[in-house]
This record gives structure tokens, sequence and C-alpha cells, in this order.
């Protein structure tokens, strides 16, 4: 796909603004989904119904009026924040969720650019949302965001480790870096995904994994800034409007990057899990969209089941279950890998 | 020993009580709401449902039972003695009606739903229905005034017994300045009555 | 060195607060992260229920005592009836009494998946406060098929009760039971010994059995702390002493005896012995009427009463002095919720500031309650 634009529009800054542009169409659309989504399973897992009115049928038209009604709202900007960091911080956050979308390979034939160190870039890259944090809790001049922001910024660094530690055991058995070579080692029948090989530790990077991304992308249990924050709101107490739109869909692209990233790294990617069966590049966007849903949903599910951590519980659980785990596990497959090939 | 396997421990059972709270959630996906979408669908109030007031002033004798026994005082009634020439008519329980009821308020929005004014009711002419629509603008909308009578034929009733009273009460003046046979009793009791006062203004006291 | 100046910080947790259950004012003093000092400030939703007593006959304080706990006001009817009728000295027939101990049993339960729902939603569990409240509803049509009313019933008159039960309400009932049975252990299994949960509870809000004793604490908040002190065993009103139930009395079973799971764990387990109080009671309701023993006109001789119930929130008590009339002198109710609110401060010194929500959570106040 990259190669198409690059051979209608030739090589230049046309092409490489198109083709940078290309993740929006899936990301606006999806965040609208996702919304509607997350309204839907939590209302139905209580028994309830959900939005129903917004637009005839199942209230879908929920989050265009949720969206509308953001937008329609007074752009409040407190006189004695930090004009330029104030602005900045939203900006700052949802681009480094964005640009994670240049290194997923949606299918065989597309990815925004297959960099040789996908994965490392990747996670260097998603960093940067914890400075873009930082800069929302300081900026807004009030002592509970700057604690919040504090608080999440410490949440958001202590998982990256554990989190990079298990995608380094991905990468020991794949011995690339790169996501597109992750994939292809993927291919073939669903018993050739990742997780399932190395039994059973795969599975246990994976549980690692999964739960270091819940909490960088701040989803129960370890929604600390979101929910009550002891007391007020977190780092974006001071935003109103659009520009707390900016950092909801920071959220929801931080979501579906995570699972996506799940789904190449453990399950296959833009692999069918039937072999030859339904495979192909236009039916890899197809799995690997499917997939990052289904992660997606997962983390619904689990934002609707479980109470929350206390921030200290939280860093125990980071800094003492996942990180010794991580480590360990990557010396078996390290070991398993160079004594059995 | 027993910190490395209490670690172990709460490991394990933070696995296993997510997945079991998993499953609970994940069951309930597939249970039918229990939600009924107001207003399309209405919960059906069972017949004993404590809402609105009414007042069915077909029945009503005036006799200010409810408004007594209302804790809030929301109940406001006046009567007017009925000449003995007019008829009112029967309540349906079988009860002559002998007072008019110029004046039968319910303000609606002291009202705290209690039901207390519903059994002293001699002839059960008030009583709580089902109705829980009845929000208004203004909260002067919500004093509901039961009254069939109009303010000008209120006003006509309180003349006529007025005047009733009055004439009465001179005739009594004529006849007491000169001896007259033992007609006592008729005449004890207008006297009686006419001391009330024409219009008796009753409203709910507590304090009784 | 310089000494590092520590100072201490005053918080406020406001009237408006998501997770104080109404409208309660705590004033934090914390050092850094850990609290020092709790101080609540209430008075905010007093609404001056024992002087309006004053001015009502013994008939139209009911509905005053409705509106005190208002989350479980057939209890509040309940202990104020009883104490109105001891100062009668009238029997009243004993329909009514099993028909009270079943709707007051009711009422527990729905008054504590009230409590076991807000709590779930303050630690950060969404669920569990709906499916609570979907049972609770079950009850409420129980309670509406009956006597009209939803939350405030002003169905136990004194003397008797304002309706007697319809006939589809003994199988409702038991239907109920039937229903409700599986939900609590879907509850248990969803909240109660969810890893998370149980971290964030146990080890909290330790009240130890002697200071919630000097304290005047009662109901699940002093028998979390091993306290085995209920007035429907210890100083049995009505016909609870025919009725065979357990005392919930919390063990320490996570962490300390008398922390907030131990109080959590004592409303879900006394929620399964109302429903045994409930199977042995629907079934033996014997005949009569219930408006036989009401009295025309309430007029106590002169003379005062103390009596004391079990609400859902522990004990709670009426003093009624009564000079002859038809109004009473005085009523004063003893709040419970008023005397567990009084423990905050002892319970949540040098626990975090992430764990007062929990700690406020599980004494379970009613601001109704505490402010009358």
């Amino acid at each position: 796909m990259d190669n198409f634009i690059i051979s209608r529009f030739g090589n230049g800054v046309l092409s490489a603004v198109l083709s940078s542009l290309l993740p929006l169409i899936w990301i606006f659309p999806y965040a609208l989904f996702a919304i509607w989504l997350e309204l839907k399973v939590a209302a139905h897992m209580q028994d309830r119904l959900g939005p129903m009115r917004t637009g005839r049928w199942h209230g879908w038209l929920q989050p265009v009026a949720d969206v509308v009604k953001l937008l329609q709202k007074e752009d409040v900007i407190a006189t004695a924040t930090d004009k330029i960091l104030f602005l900045v911080a939203p900006v700052i956050v949802f681009s480094a969720s964005y640009a994670v979308y240049a290194a997923i390979p949606f299918s065989p034939a597309y990815i925004g650019t297959d960099i040789n160190v996908g994965i490392f870039y990747i996670i260097a890259i998603g960093a940067l949302v914890s400075l873009g944090i930082l800069m929302a809790g300081w900026a807004s001049n009030n002592k509970w965001s700057l604690l919040g922001a504090m608080r999440t910024a410490a949440q958001l660094v202590s998982y990256e480790i554990p989190s990079s530690l298990a995608v380094l055991s991905v990468v020991m058995v794949v011995g690339s870096l790169s996501l597109q070579d992750i994939c292809k080692a993927q291919e073939g029948w669903f018993w050739n995904w990742i997780v399932f090989s190395k039994f059973p530790f795969m599975v246990l990077a994976f549980f690692i994994y999964f739960v270091a991304s819940l909490a960088e992308t701040n989803r129960v249990p370890f929604d600390i800034p979101e929910g009550e924050s002891e007391l007020v709101a977190g780092y974006h107490t001071e935003y109103s409007g659009m520009r707390f739109a900016v950092f909801f869909l920071a959220e929801y692209s931080n979501m579906f990057v995570v699972s996506a990233i799940t789904a190449v790294l453990f399950f296959g990617g833009w692999n069918s899990p039937f072999g030859n069966f339904m495979s192909g590049p236009v039916w890899g966007v197809f799995w690997l969209l499917g997939k990052g849903m289904f992660f997606v949903f997962v983390q619904m599910w689990l934002r609707w089941t479980l109470p929350r951590f206390r921030v200290d519980q939280l860093m125990y659980l980071s800094w003492k279950v996942l990180t010794p785990f991580a480590l360990a596990n990557i010396a078996v497959i390290g070991l398993w890998v160079i004594l059995r090939g | 020993m027993s910190a490395v396997r209490n670690y172990f421990t709460v490991i394990w059972k933070g696995i296993w009580t997510t997945l079991v709270g998993m499953r609970i959630t994940f069951r309930h996906l597939f249970v039918p709401a229990v939600t009924l979408q107001y207003p399309d669908e209405r919960m059906p109030l069972p017949e004993r449902a404590r809402n609105r007031l009414y007042v069915n002033m077909d029945d009503c004798i005036g006799c200010n039972q409810c408004a007594m026994a209302c804790p809030v005082d929301c109940i406001t009634i006046e009567t007017v003695k009925s000449l003995p020439t007019e008829d009112l008519g029967v309540t349906s329980t079988g009860q002559k009606k002998r007072l008019w009821v110029t004046k039968f308020d319910i303000d609606i929005g002291k009202c705290c739903y209690c039901g207390l004014c519903v059994p002293p009711c001699p002839t059960e002419c008030i009583y709580m229905t089902d109705v829980y629509e009845f929000s208004e603008y203004d909260r002067k909308d919500l004093i509901y005034h039961f009254s069939v009578l109009t303010p000008e034929e209120a006003e006509e009733k309180k003349r006529q017994v007025g005047s009733a009273e009055k004439g009465t009460a001179s005739k009594k003046v004529a006849t007491a300045n000169q001896p007259q046979p033992a007609v006592s009793g008729t005449e004890s009791k207008v006297a009686a009555s006419s001391e009330k006062g024409p219009v008796t203004e009753q409203t709910g006291g507590a304090n009784k | 060195m310089a000494e590092l100046r520590t100072e201490e910080m005053v918080l406020n947790m406001g009237p408006q607060h998501p997770s104080t259950h109404g409208v309660l004012r705590v004033e934090l003093v914390v050092d850094g992260e850990v609290v020092v000092d709790a101080v609540p400030h209430i008075g905010y939703l007093h609404r001056c229920f024992e002087k309006h007593a004053e001015a009502m006959t013994y008939q139209q304080v009911v509905p005053y005592c409705d509106r005190m706990d208002y989350l479980s006001s057939m209890s509040n009817d309940f202990g104020y009836v009883l104490a109105v009728e001891k100062l009668l000295k009238i029997e009243v027939p004993e329909r009514v009494q099993y028909i009270r101990v079943i709707m007051a049993e009711l009422q527990r339960i729905a008054s504590h998946l009230v409590a076991v729902g807000t709590y779930g939603l303050d630690i950060g569990a969404f669920t569990p406060f709906l499916y609570c409240f979907r049972d609770r509803e079950k009850i409420l049509d129980l309670f509406e098929m009956t006597c009209g009313a939803r939350l405030l019933y002003n169905y136990m008159w004194p003397g008797g009760l304002s309706h007697d039960i319809p006939p589809q309400f003994v199988e409702k009932t038991k239907q109920f039971i039937k229903e409700f049975r599986p939900t609590i252990v879907e509850l248990n299994n969803l909240l109660t010994y969810n890893e998370i949960f149980v971290k964030r509870t146990a080890n909290i809000g330790v009240l130890p059995a002697d200071v919630a004793i000097n304290y005047g604490a009662s109901g699940p908040t002093l028998r979390g702390s091993g306290v085995n002190w209920d007035l429907r065993r210890n100083d049995p009103y009505s016909i609870y002493d025919r009725f065979d139930f357990d005392v919930v009395v919390g063990k320490g079973e996570m962490g300390t005896v008398g922390d907030c799971w131990d109080r959590h764990i004592v409303r879900m387990r006394e929620m399964e012995q109302s429903l045994r109080i409930i199977e042995q009671a629907i079934d033996n309701i014997p005949d009569g009427d219930v408006k036989a023993a009401i009295p025309k006109r309430v007029r106590p001789p002169v003379g005062e009463v103390y009596f004391r119930t079990e609400t859902p929130r522990g004990e709670l008590g009426y003093y009624i002095v009564s000079d002859g009339s038809g109004n009473p002198y005085r009523v004063k109710a003893r709040a419970p919720s008023f005397v567990n609110l009084s423990l905050l401060p002892e319970i949540s010194r040098g626990y975090l500031i992430a764990d007062m929500i929990a700690i406020i959570g599980s004494i379970d106040i009613v601001l109704g309650d505490v402010d009358r």
C-alpha cells in the first residue's frame, strides 16, 4: 500500500503526508465504535440496555452525540496555567500514541514503515505518552492534577519494564525486532502462534505483557487517575471540551495499539488461524483488526469486572510481581532457545 | 518460608478470582436486560400504589378528617353550612350531605404520600391513584382545587347563609320581646348554630 | 544538615463527594499520604425530626420516622411503633407480629444490598452495584404490592399495620428467596473474594473490639470486630426469639478482626441469615386482622419508654416521653449511624488517604440517620 502511494504520487512530501494520515482512517471510526461498544458491553454485563435512543438502533449515534457535545463546550483555560505546555500536552499524548501506528503491520502488504527495529521503536515512542501526561499535570497549575500526573507517570514508567521484558522474550524466539518478521514467523495454523510455542512460558509472557499494557493505557484495575483519584480527577481535571476529547481519543487509540501489538506478538498478527484459508493481503487486515478488537473487548471486560488497585499496590504488582516473573521468563526462554533452537 | 508461600498464594488467588469474576460478567452478557424503556414501556403499578391524591367531591361531606390527619398540612378545607331548604344530595354510602365544600385544596407539592388521609374518610372519597407523571412548570399549578363550586358560587353560598342567619337572628330578637309559647327547642337550635358563624374555616391543624 | 520541615496539611473531603454516602464533610489532617486525623462535620441533612414529632400525633410521627434512615424505613417504623405500643401497653395480633418481622428482614436485605453495592462502587467495581440494585428492585416490588410505596412506607402503625398483605405476597416472597440465594453466591464471587477487593479492604480500618464497645458502636460495625451482640438475640423484641438464625461475627478471615473486609462479610452473611428468618416466618403467618388493635386515638398515659431495635445499621433507640395528651412530649431517636460515625477519627488514623474511602464505606452510614 505504501509502495502504491509512492508509485502514484512519486516519492516525496505528498506521499509521505498521505501515508502518514492513513491510520486516521481507521482511528476515527474505531474510536467512535469503541466508545459505543464500551457503553453497550458495560450495559449488558450489568443487565441493562445502554444507549438506545440516539440514532434509532441501539443508540449507535451516542458517540457522535458525545463528540458534538464536547466540541461545543467552552474552552476554559485557567489564567495561571503555563499556556504553552497546557496546549501542547494533549497534542503530545495523542501524537505519541498515533506515531506507533507507523510500525504496526496491518497486512503482509501494508505497513507504515517496515523498519527493522519495529517493536523497539514502538516501545520507545509509546513512552512519550508519560511525557505528555506530566506536561498536562504540571501545566494545570493545580496541586491535585500534579499529584495525579506524577502518579500516572510513575505507573506508566514502572510498567514499561515488565512489558518490554515480555516483548524481549518474543524477540528472542523469533530472532528479529521487525514486526513483519514476527508475523511471518507465525505463518500457518493457529498452533504456530507464538503464544503456543515454548509452552507454557510464552503464555506467561503474554499475561505479563497484557497486564502491563492494561496499566499503560490506564484501564481498570489501574485507573487511579481516572477513578476517584482520591479527591479529584487527575491530570486532565483542568481540560474541557475538545482538549479533553483529545485525551480520550488518545486513550482509545492506545487501547487499540496495545491490543494490536498483543495480537501481532503472540497471536499471529495478520495470519489467519486456519492456514491458507482466508489468508492474503486483504484478509490480513481483517484478521489483524479482528484480533485487535477482540483484545479491546477483553480490556473492556476486565474494566467492568475488577475493582481498582491502590497506588502502592499497583507499584508492588509491577516491581515485585511482574518484573521478577518477566526476568525469570527471559532466562528460561533464553536457555530454551539456545539449547533447543 | 511462609512469606514466600504467601507471595505465590496471593498471585495465584489474584489470577483465579479475576477469572472467576470474568466468567460471571461474561455470563451476564447473555442475561436479558432488566431495563424497561420508559416512556415507551411502563411498569404496571399494583392496585395499592400510593401516588397522586384524588378526591371524589360527590362523596365529600366536608368533615375535615383528612385535613386533620395530614402530617404536613397540605389539605385546606373550607365549608359553608347549607340552608335547610337546600338539598345537597346523598353520598354513595348513604350519608346526607349538609355542608357546601367551598374550598378543598391539596398542595400536592407538600404532600408526603404517606396515605394517612385515606383511612379516616367516612365516605372513602379521598384516595391515592397510580398517577405519577404530574409535573408542572409552575409551583402554584401543583395546588389542586377540588371544590366543585366556583368562587362566585362560593361567595353566593356564604352570603345566603349569612343573610339566613341574620334573618333568623332578627326574628329571634323580635320574638324574644314577646312572651311566647314553649318553642324554645327550635329557637335555641337556631341560636346555637348562628353563634358558630356562617362560614367555618377548617384548615388541617395538627394540634388536635 | 538543615531540618526538613514537614507540616501537616488539612484536606477537605467536601459535602459533595461521590463516596461519602451523602452530605458529609470530612476534614482530613494528613502528613504526606498518611492520615493523622479525620474529623467528620455533620448537620447538612438535619431536618428537625425530634422537634416535628412534638407537634404531631403519635400516628402522624410515623411518616417522619420513615425519613430518618431512608434506606431502611421499615426498621425505623418498627422501633417507633414498638415503643408506642409499650407505652400504650397493648398487644398486637400474632399476624401483625409475623408480618412485621418479615418486612423488617426484607428491609434488612434491601439495605445491605445498597451498602454492599455502593461499597463496591467506592472501591472501583462498577458491576456489583447494578446486580445489587436489580435484586433490591424485587424487594421493593414486594413492598409496593403490600403498602403502595417503594421507599418510605408508613406501613407499621401503632397497634398494627396499614394494609394487610395481598394474596400473592407469600408466593412472590418465596420466589424471591429462591432467586436471591444464588445471587449472594455470585456477589461473593464477584466482589467479596476478589483478590483486589480483599487487598483494598483487609487490614484497613481495624476497629478493636474494646474500642468499638467504648464508642457505642452497634450493628455490623460492632459485629465485624468480633463482638457477639445482636439485639434480636440479646434483647429480643417482637417475636424474634422464635426464629432460628445465627448472629454473624467477624473472624478476621482475610486479615485482622475488625477490618473493613470483616464488616463487609458480616453484611453479606447477614443477608443469608435474614433469608433464613423469612423462610421460617413466611409459611407460618397466622390468620387475623391487622387493624384489630389499632386504637382510635393514641393517647398513652403519662410516662416514658426507651425501646431499641436492631436496624441494618445498628441499634436504633426511641426514647418517648408522654404527657398524657395526643402528641408526644418528646421523641428522641438514638441513631446508629450517628454513633458509628463518631468512630471515624479513631479507625482512620495511620492509614492512607486512599483508604479513607474504604473505611467510610465500610461503616455504612446514611446521613439521614446521622443528622435526623
